[in-house]
């Protein structure tokens, strides 16, 4: 059995944090990482309740920043495959077991979850539009054509892991993450995933406004300074 | 004659060098960025008065007078200054998240290591 973690980013995410911990641990995910972004609501007591591993941000700093503490944290306790996971449940624990499968088959060191290979996913039309301008960003910016490149889903294996370091504190890390598979050659595959959107996870994710000033960003770190 | 202008100028640019020579009795400064400001804030005096001196540089650049050399010079620094500060900013940002891991890391609400 290898030793599996699973990072939860968790910013302001009381009313599901629970739930989403509550449906691992019924798939047998005992390491299940929190990292609680210094929410001023009760994200924290509420994962530790559930049975989570709580790390504490004492100051805000942003998801990609969150996740490379969760991941820290899992390569320091013997994580041999890292999971990274949404905490606004709109990811299906169940499909953990099929992410981690080329991992564990050694057939790839990096999974990334997509919504547009096989299962469906009810994407919302213009999600859907900013998300396939997305893919074709991430195309010209690191030439890696991939079916869903903003996919919070994916499965790193320890080495993967290691080599990858998210440095886009804030929102741009999931493009980061692909240019460093890229840069550092490790071997990827995309694994189809299904997304539940809800209106609460729709409220929580991204707009597409915030979308430019992502790329943006991200131009500045890799070109200019 | 002294303009109005000149005068306020004048003020700001006496205020401004007395800080810088303060700053370097205090040792806050050293003595080459002693010498870096007083110089800037001397020769802005100096122009302030008689800015037909930079006229034969804006005659080589061919740009029409001298004080719009110092104007269009004034704005790239400024330009060059703010990326420097953005650069700055952005390599404190991923200190300070280095520092804020560290300590989330080591202290986890509930350690659930296994042996």
């Amino acid at each position: 059995m290898h030793k599996v973690f699973i990072v939860i980013p968790a910013y302001k995410e009381e009313n599901s944090i629970s739930s989403v911990i509550k449906g691992l641990k019924k798939e047998g995910y005992k390491d299940i990482v929190v990292v609680d972004d210094c929410s001023p609501d009760s994200t924290s007591k509420k994962a530790e309740d559930a049975g989570a591993i709580v790390l504490k941000h004492i100051i805000n700093r942003g998801q990609g920043a969150s996740l490379r503490t969760g991941t820290d944290y899992a390569l320091r306790h013997g994580a041999e495959i890292i999971v990274h996971f949404d905490a606004d449940g709109q990811h299906n624990p169940k499909e953990i077991k099929d992410i981690i499968k080329p991992i564990i088959a050694g057939k790839a060191d990096a999974a990334l979850g997509s919504r547009f290979l096989g299962k469906r996913s009810n994407v919302p039309f213009t999600k859907k539009i900013v998300l396939k301008l997305g893919i074709m960003f991430t195309f010209i910016f690191s030439g890696v054509w991939l079916t869903d490149t903003h996919n919070g889903f994916r499965a790193l294996s320890r080495d993967a892991a290691k080599r990858i370091e998210i440095t886009q504190d804030r929102m741009a890390h999931a493009s980061e993450i692909i240019d460093q598979i890229r840069k550092k050659r490790i071997r990827y595959t995309e694994v189809p995933v299904t997304i539940t959107y809800t209106s609460y996870s729709i409220e929580k994710g991204q707009s597409a406004m915030n979308s430019i000033r992502i790329a943006a960003r991200l131009i500045w770190s890799k070109y200019i300074r | 004659m002294i303009s109005i202008f000149q005068m306020i100028v004048l003020v700001f640019l006496i205020f401004v060098f007395t800080r810088v020579v303060f700053r370097f009795k205090d040792r806050q400064i050293s003595i080459l960025e002693l010498l870096f400001w007083s110089a800037l804030w001397i020769s802005a005096g100096v122009l302030l008065f008689m800015p037909q001196i930079t006229n034969p540089i804006a005659r080589i650049l061919n740009i029409g007078r001298g004080i719009d050399v110092a104007v269009y010079l004034g704005i790239i620094l400024l330009f060059y200054l703010v990326f420097r500060l953005y650069v700055k900013i952005d390599t404190i940002n991923q200190d300070l998240t280095k520092i804020v891991r560290e300590i989330a890391v080591n202290k986890p609400n509930k350690d659930k290591r296994r042996k």
